[in-house]
Parts: C-alpha cells; structure tokens; sequence
C-alpha cells in the first residue's frame, strides 16, 4: 500500500463510529457598511504604528507627493493598473514591473504604491490580492516603503466580511501594519524583513 | 547541545533531548536559574495582559471559541475525505501533494525534492511539524544547509540552542543574551552583527535583517510549515509578523510545505473564525502583521505539499486524547501556565512544551520512557489553559487520563491494590475504619520512608475516633 493509502486507512479506523459533529456559527458574520468605519479603520492602522491619511479623490496626487517628499522616496514602483490621478504629476522617477524586475533590482527602489482589494476597520488590515494596481506579492515585500490607497467602497467591517470579499484562487497579502517583530521580550517591535514604513491613505469620495 | 531521537515505539520518531531526566529533574534544575525565571515572568506577563485585552473586545469570543471547536472536530472526524479533497485542489492549482507515513518519510521526500533541484541551501519560515521531525538535522546529513529565517529561530540556531516555546523559541532569552549570540555567531552563518551593536530591541532586528538580506534574495528553495490548509480550495495559509514568511513564501523558485494531517479546515468560509481566534491568543495583537494564503503553484513557482501523519493517526484513534489535534499552536496556554512560567520549555524535553506539549507529547511517541511518563504530571490543574485555550481543548481532563495510563512505582501500586480490596467490601472497610480509629494516636506526623515526600508539603488527615457509619448506628442518627 502507498503511504497515502495507508494514512487513510489509519484515519478511517480512528473515527471509525464517532458521531458527526454541527457547527454552530452563532459569532458576528458580514455586517452592513456603517458610517464609522472609516475612523475606526484609521484609528487601528495607526496602532500599529503606520501612517494615515484621509482625503478626498481630488486631494490623493497632491498627499502622495507630499508623501514621498517627506520619506525622501524618489525611486518608485508603480504596478500596472494604478490609478493615474493618483499620481503626482512629477518629483519622482516611475519603475515598472514589466518585464519583471529582479528581487536585487526590487531591492534598491525606494517604495512601491499601490491599491488594495479589501481593507478589514476592526483589526486595521489592508489585503492585496495581486489585482489592478498590485501586483505580484514581491513588490511589496521588498522595498522598504510602501503607500496604500483605499477607496472607502474598499473597507468592511469585521473579518468574516473579508473572507467573504476576497477569491481563493488569488495569492493574498494580509498586512496590518509594518513588519514587526514580537520575539524579543514578547514586546512588538517595527522593522524586520518587510517594509518598515507603511502609509495608508483613505479616500473617502472615491 | 546535542540533539537525539528518543527510541520511540513503532514508527513515530521525534527530536527531543538526549538523556533521560524526568520533567520533575529538568524543572528543578531550571528554577534554579534565577535568569531564565526572570526572563519568563516578564514575558509571559506582557502576552497575558495583552491576549486579555484583545480577547476582551470582541463581544462574540465565546462564539468563535465554539465554533473554532466544532470545525475542528468535524474535520476530524471526516478527515479521510478533506485529506482527499485538498490533494484533489492543490493538485489541480499545479501543486504536488505527497503522503508521510513518519518522520523519516518526510525527510526523506524532503531531500529528495532540494536535490533535485541541485541546490545545498534551503530558507526556512518557521514551523513547528519540521522541527518535531528534525528536518534540519536529516538535511545536513544530506550537505544540504537549513537556514532558519523566524527571528526567534535565528536566535536559537545561532546559539545552537534548544526552542523553549511554541510561538517565541527564544522566549528564554532577554535581549542582551540575544545580542551577545548574535555578536558571537553571525559571522559563522553569514553576515556579521554591526560593529557595536547595542541590545536595543530594534537594533538586535535590524542586525537580523541585514543578517539574512542577500540569503533571502539568493535562495532558491524555500521550506514552510502552515498554519491552515483549506480542503475545498487547496489553499495555504501562514500567519506570521516579520515578513520572512513571506520571503520565503514569494521569492525562492521551489517551496516545499511540511503540514501536519490536522492543520485541515473544511472551506474557505472557516477561515474566518480562525483568523480571528489565532492572532488574538498568540501573540496578543487584533491581526498579526502577515498572513499569506496561496493556492497551488503561485506566479511560477514549483509547490510541493508533504502532508505529515507521524503519530497523529494514533492520537485520532483515542476518545478523550484526539481533542489535541484541535490545536492551532497559539501558545496562549504555555503563557497562562504557572509550571511553565516557572520550568520554561525546555525541561519538557519536546519541541511542544507547555500544557498542550504534556498532552501532545506523551500521545505523540508514547509512554516509554521517564520523560514521557512525566509529562502528564507537570501541571497543577489549575484549568488556566483549558479557559484559554481558543479551541476549548481540556488539557486538564487529558492530562488526568494520561496519569491513569502511565506506569505507577510498586509501592503506588501494591498500596492502591491494598486500598481497593478493603473498598471491595462495607465489612473490610468498617474492620479498617475501627482498626484506624483504634490507632490514631500511633500515626505519626510525618509518614515514613518514601511516603514522607507527600507528608513534607501536607498535613496528614486527622483520623477521627469513630467512623459516620458507627456514629449513625451507635446513636441511632444523633437521636440517642
């Protein structure tokens, strides 16, 4: 017999008579949009020690150029399908992901921007999904600045109204917050492996 | 510090420490050490407080706790079929899935997959079901070089150290023993520590980032463990904070996934009980930094998925004992556990320590040796990690039944087979009760020979005079 064959007569013979247990899902599943998500999306980010914005679409260029002025961020990743009002109109030097950038080129940009597909108000999370305006899960992984755009249309409530949101078949990205670390004193550290400055910038007309 | 299996019955093999100390012999020894006590109190008192805190805001915890429980144990139960459904979405996403009997199995398909790719290095996310089966270990015996890549992990193979905890293997240490490896032990891996690193908590991270930069970069082969896998979808979840998972996950052009068979769920749709359960009772925080979840073969890269049983089949096969399988390796046990804050992980002897680890332990390899014996009385059942537990596992309850298996001295025995033949029967036990009520006064304080151990920490039940029964029968129930 093949190993799979034999582990699953072991698993047959262990539970072999045990009763069929139900689920109960009696906890919080998707919740209508609510007013406050906004803040409390931006209140929870912040916890995290990451930076927030919320404006208006006519205000995204202007914040973002603000933004990477201030991070000194000249060096850029833009993926495909970003939107391009969102972009300043100039200040900084625009890298694509086509043809695909090696992880040493990744390496020495200064920041990628991107969209995001789902952002979750009560634990603060954003999650990309290699979508529109994305990309592959290198991009953001590599640079150490990362800017997010979220159209308020984009927020949920709770988890259960994400995992609904989201497809599977698509690699997804979890990020609340920067790349921290809680193995020295069991205290939270920022700034390990990943991005360590990460910037969310809510728009709230989009 | 040398590493060994320990002889192991039937197949399941598992690293642990080489001797044979008791958990009662290793505890001593550790409480001794006033540092790793400091350590532990300090950090297992920040997680407290802010898995509490975390846990208290969500108005529906008891719910989710309930429904984490009942996902688990129906997947249990049906886990022939899910096994089989998963293999069927993974293998249709462009993955390749493959079956380990035991430990040995699973490294060997493990080595057998890295040099078929020609490469001697392999990355490392971190993961518990590769540690249990020595991984690195049998790939080193192979020339091929394992790099732990989990900051805790780093800490501990720099040190060439044992884990001490389930989520933070390096919870033992403070930040000056970690600045010290890291000045130490860095240059023999790789890239030195900076000149003049302090032990500030950031720059012992910064140090670890630069440390392993150019490793993450030119590593071809990638090998993870995870914290989920999804049958309906063939989707991969781990969950972690510093972003080498991702590393790992995303640049190298193999990944390799060692999961244990129970790390099932059914469908997508449970995930999001447990990304809320898990987080929250780990490391104390609404969301972990990190979570990725890929299905299949992911932008061009070559999956393989080693599906691991190694002695959890055994476990399944046991009424009261198959709840440990329920596990998701949160750890919020180990923090909760007033043995633990005190003995660390290391006198368990077994990469799963704490109260879940004195359960998983025994049942994983067995009762054989004095070490395992042990381990079900390293708890004072107190039920703080039966309350925290975020799948309601009764480690208390398991602990108990596994007391009643394990191997009793003979003094123990002969004494509990004389009690049983005078409970046998009411007229042996009033001839006993009136013997005893006779000599009371003979009993001394402290009983003798090895029956003083327990009269050292306890006072001795006064005999009374007169046992109820003849109380009842002599006054004719207190009305004479």
């Amino acid at each position: 017999m093949s190993a799979r064959d034999v582990i699953l007569a072991r698993v047959r013979a262990a539970v072999e008579g045990v009763p069929e247990v139900q689920i109960p899902r009696a906890y919080r599943g998707p919740a209508p949009a609510s007013e406050g998500l906004v803040d409390l999306l931006a209140e929870r980010v912040r916890h995290y020690k990451a930076a927030v914005h919320v404006v208006e679409e006519a205000g995204v260029a202007a914040l973002v150029a603000a933004s990477l002025a201030e991070r000194g961020a000249r060096r850029l990743v833009v993926p495909e399908g970003f939107p391009e009002p969102w972009l300043p109109s100039g200040g900084f030097e625009r890298i694509g992901d086509e043809p695909r950038l090696s992880a040493s080129d990744l390496d020495t940009v200064d920041g990628i921007l991107t969209t995001c597909a789902v952002a979750v108000a009560e634990t603060g999370t954003i999650v990309l999904d290699a979508g529109a305006g994305q990309g592959r899960r290198a991009l953001t992984l590599l640079p150490d600045y990362h800017l997010c755009v979220v159209r308020r249309d984009q927020i949920v409530a709770n988890v259960p109204d994400a995992v609904d949101r989201l497809d599977p078949a698509r690699p997804l990205t979890w990020i609340s917050g920067p790349s921290a670390t809680s193995d020295i004193e069991l205290n939270r550290v920022e700034g390990v492996h990943g991005p360590r400055t990460l910037e969310v910038v809510v728009v709230t007309s989009a | 510090m040398s590493r060994t299996f320990l002889g192991m019955p039937g197949t399941v093999s598992m690293m642990g420490y080489t001797g044979k100390e008791t958990f009662p012999e290793n505890a001593a020894k550790a409480v001794r050490n006033s540092q790793l006590r400091f350590n532990l109190r300090k950090a297992t008192g920040t997680i407290r407080g802010r898995r509490a805190s975390v846990v208290g805001e969500l108005p529906d915890w008891p719910d989710l706790r309930q429904a984490g429980k009942a996902i688990k144990d129906h997947t249990l139960r049906n886990l022939d079929t899910y096994l089989v459904r998963l293999e069927e979405a993974v293998t249709k996403a462009g993955g390749h899935v493959h079956w380990a009997r035991d430990a040995a199995e699973a490294n060997r398909i493990v080595t057998d997959l890295v040099k078929a790719t020609g490469e001697t290095q392999v990355v490392k996310v971190k993961s518990m079901a590769t540690q249990e089966i020595g991984l690195n270990e049998a790939l080193h015996a192979e020339g091929i070089t394992a790099y732990e890549t989990d900051l805790a992990e780093l800490i501990v193979q720099l040190g060439d150290d044992w884990p001490s905890h389930i989520l933070v293997p390096a919870i033992h240490r403070n930040r000056s023993e970690i600045r010290d490896i890291f000045v130490r032990h860095m240059s023999e891996w790789g890239r030195p520590a900076p000149e003049r690193l302090t032990d500030d908590p950031a720059a012992l991270a910064e140090a670890a980032r630069l440390h392993l930069r150019e490793r993450f970069l030119s590593t071809k082969v990638a090998i993870s463990g995870a914290n989920f896998m999804v049958a309906e979808t063939g989707t991969l979840v781990v969950l972690e904070s510093e972003g080498n998972g991702r590393m790992c996950l995303t640049l190298p052009e193999t990944l390799i996934s060692v999961v244990g068979i129970e790390k099932l769920v059914p469908t997508w749709r449970d995930l999001e009980v447990f990304l809320q359960l898990l987080p929250r009772s780990s490391t104390g925080e609404r969301m972990n930094p990190y979570t990725s979840m890929w299905t299949g073969a992911t932008e061009g890269q070559e999956f393989h998925l080693v599906l691991l049983d190694n002695g959890r089949t055994g476990v399944l096969a046991d009424d009261l004992g198959r709840q440990a399988l329920r596990c998701i390796r949160c750890s919020a046990c180990l923090n909760v556990c007033p043995v633990y804050e005190r003995s660390g992980g290391h006198a368990y002897g077994s990469v799963y320590p704490g109260p879940i680890g004195a359960i998983l332990t025994p049942q994983l390899r067995g009762m054989g040796s004095e070490l395992d014996r042990s381990l079900p009385y390293a708890s004072s059942l107190c039920g703080a990690c039966y309350e925290v537990c975020p799948v309601a596992i009764d480690i208390p309850s398991v602990l108990v039944e596994l007391r009643g298996r394990s191997r009793h001295p003979v003094a123990e025995r002969a004494g509990m087979a004389a009690a049983g033949w005078v409970f046998e029967r009411p007229g042996r036990l009033a001839r006993a009760q009136r013997m005893g009520g006779r000599m009371r006064r003979l009993v001394p304080k402290r009983l003798p020979g090895p029956l003083g151990g327990w009269t050292d920490t306890r006072d001795l039940p006064a005999i009374p005079r007169e046992s109820f029964r003849d109380w009842w029968n002599r006054t004719d129930g207190g009305s004479r």
